[in-house]
């Protein structure tokens, strides 16, 4: 069984963020930038179907600039086995993505498609579902629990009132969550391996997809901040602010 | 112009959050419709049609569309969706699940979890876990959005008398089945609408202690919270989890106990009203944002919290 998993580059989940005062966006130039979250552990998800035989080889995808290749890189070092850059620097928003991965899917026709829930920049928790609408596919989003057998894929999800257990027909779109797997720590060996792993690059015009962004940022701009307030010395005293001053509890 | 809300329910009750996104749809300025797709979901329709502001109740009901699978409810969208200028949901785990698929079958853009409405195309959302404000504008001939439910005000419950109106089922597209439901049956109220939110943390240290946490909840009528850590530990379960990628919650008085305050846990409970950190570490961040902090040994602070509530 194929796996395609796609991964994208974001700003590291450590770094918070400056937002620029002209109200222009963003800065992240210099910022340190990783492979988002929910990606990792969707390729940690793809290597250990591939470790227990479930899967046979496992392709790797992620759009973007050129050094989107360093995130290839390190799902390679993982263990995927070959590496797709859909390079452009246009602003690729989720409905283009999701456009340019069907194009992927079309191509290399995987039983499965594994992405990470949402990207912890743009925060959308869009594109899998977008994907797997465009292909016609079946899907199964906030995976906390996945098991493959007999042309399925059983998925325990985290939804609002607890855990939802769905299957789904493959070829398939999984979005992962947080607990559906630990990511492993990639090694020295596995990163001078990766290095010889195929990466092949394209261009969205060449697989024919208009990556046009569809929404235009206005503005970005700092929410309110809040302040420390005070502390309190003691419980008696919390509960009594509480009553008298911010009366939030009787 | 007229907007089309997906309703959220268990086929008996409306939920809460649907109430926020048909006052969302009001403030767009054109009559709202809600659609109610479900099994047997009479009762939610009739429900529906009492909300002010719904201007019509449209039913899709059929066995297939029971259990809220994204596949079969995204086409019942899909199908009505070129009537409407506006289609909305709640920023649920089920609307963000259903809604990408009707906007993707219609080549339209979606805007997620939006905030404020500045005008029917312009919609503000948070990026980089709530440090970023973007506005953005949507040119799309359809606009389709998810809603922060914490966000809006809740339209009444009562005060509407709109008719119910039967539409054409879409068949089953039969790429997925229900298997099974977890979900524990609560005694206190619900995490994403509660007015009082208590969270535990790693420094709970287990599940045991988190009862310690459910007898102040108990005696203030809260919710119960937790943050990714004490998710990750076994110490909650996931519908507990308050943050960026879990529950984003706006309650009047937000405990957060033994939480350190990490980027991603304020992603979901910054915009609380009172904000009170319990913690013994004097540095924690979450103390950076707290209206009270005490430093405290948590298992000291809790007997004597529930002291001191009587």
């Amino acid at each position: 069984m194929k796996i395609l998993v796609a991964v994208k580059r974001v700003v590291d989940f450590n770094v918070k963020v400056r937002v620029k005062s002209d109200g222009s966006g963003v800065d992240i130039a210099n910022v340190k930038m990783s492979m988002n979250p929910f990606d990792e552990i969707a390729v940690e998800e793809a290597v250990r179907l591939r470790e227990a035989g479930v899967a046979t080889e496992i392709i790797v995808v992620s759009c973007g600039v050129a050094q989107c290749q360093e995130t290839l890189r390190t799902a390679l070092a993982m263990g995927a086995d070959r590496a797709i850059l859909v390079q452009t620097d246009d602003e690729l928003q989720p409905l283009a993505v999701a456009k340019l991965l069907k194009a992927i899917v079309d191509r290399e026709k995987p039983q499965l498609i594994i992405l990470g829930k949402q990207a912890i920049d743009d925060d959308s928790n869009q594109t899998g579902q977008m994907l797997a609408a465009l292909s016609g596919l079946g899907q199964a989003t906030f995976a906390s629990k996945l098991a493959i057998a007999d042309g399925q894929a059983q998925v325990t999800r985290e939804v609002d009132g607890g855990l939802l257990t769905i299957s789904v027909k493959l070829p398939a779109v999984v979005t992962t969550d947080l607990r559906l797997n630990e990511p492993r720590y990639v090694t020295l060996p596995n990163i001078m391996k990766a290095k010889k792993k195929p990466l092949e690059t394209v261009t969205p015009k060449d697989l024919g997809v208009d990556v046009r962004a569809r929404l235009q940022t206005l503005r970005t701009v700092e929410p309110s901040q809040r302040k420390a307030g005070i502390r309190v010395p003691d419980v008696a005293t919390l509960v009594q602010k509480l009553r008298n001053e911010a009366k939030v509890i009787s | 112009m007229t907007a089309l809300v997906l309703a959220e329910h268990d086929n008996q009750r409306l939920r809460p959050s649907t109430l926020s996104v048909v006052a969302a749809a009001g403030r767009l300025g054109g009559d709202v419709h809600v659609l109610v797709a479900g099994g047997n979901c009479a009762e939610v329709a009739r429900q529906a049609s009492q909300v002010a502001g719904v201007a019509k109740v449209l039913v899709a009901d059929a066995p297939h569309l029971a259990d809220g699978l994204a596949e079969c409810v995204s086409e019942q969208v899909a199908a009505l969706a070129g009537n409407y200028s506006h289609v909305l949901a709640a920023a649920t785990s089920f609307g963000k699940d259903v809604l990408p698929r009707a906007a993707a079958r219609h080549d339209c853009a979606l805007v997620s979890d939006i905030i404020t409405i500045e005008s029917p195309d312009t919609f503000a959302r948070t990026i980089y876990a709530g440090n970023a404000i973007a506005t953005v504008r949507c040119s799309e001939p359809i606009k389709f959005a998810t809603v922060r439910p914490t966000a809006f005000d809740a339209a009444a419950t009562q005060g509407g008398s709109a008719p119910i109106e039967a539409v054409a089922v879409v068949p089953d597209p039969g790429l997925s089945r229900f298997v099974s439901r977890e979900s524990a049956k609560l005694d206190r109220p619900e995490l994403q609408g509660a007015k009082i939110v208590i969270s535990g943390g790693r420094g709970l240290g287990s599940a045991e202690n988190f009862k310690l946490l459910a007898q102040v909840a108990d005696r203030l009528n809260a919710a119960l919270g937790a943050s990714r850590a004490a998710v990750d530990a076994g110490y909650a379960p996931n519908d507990w989890q308050v943050g960026q990628t879990g529950k984003i919650v706006a309650p009047q008085l937000y405990m957060a106990v033994g939480i350190s305050g990490a980027i991603q846990h304020l992603a979901g409970m910054k915009d609380s009203k009172v904000i009170v950190a319990i913690n013994k570490d004097p540095e924690a961040p979450i103390f950076q944002i707290a209206d009270y902090g005490l430093v405290a040994d948590l298992f000291e602070a809790l007997p004597q919290l529930l002291k001191e509530l009587g």
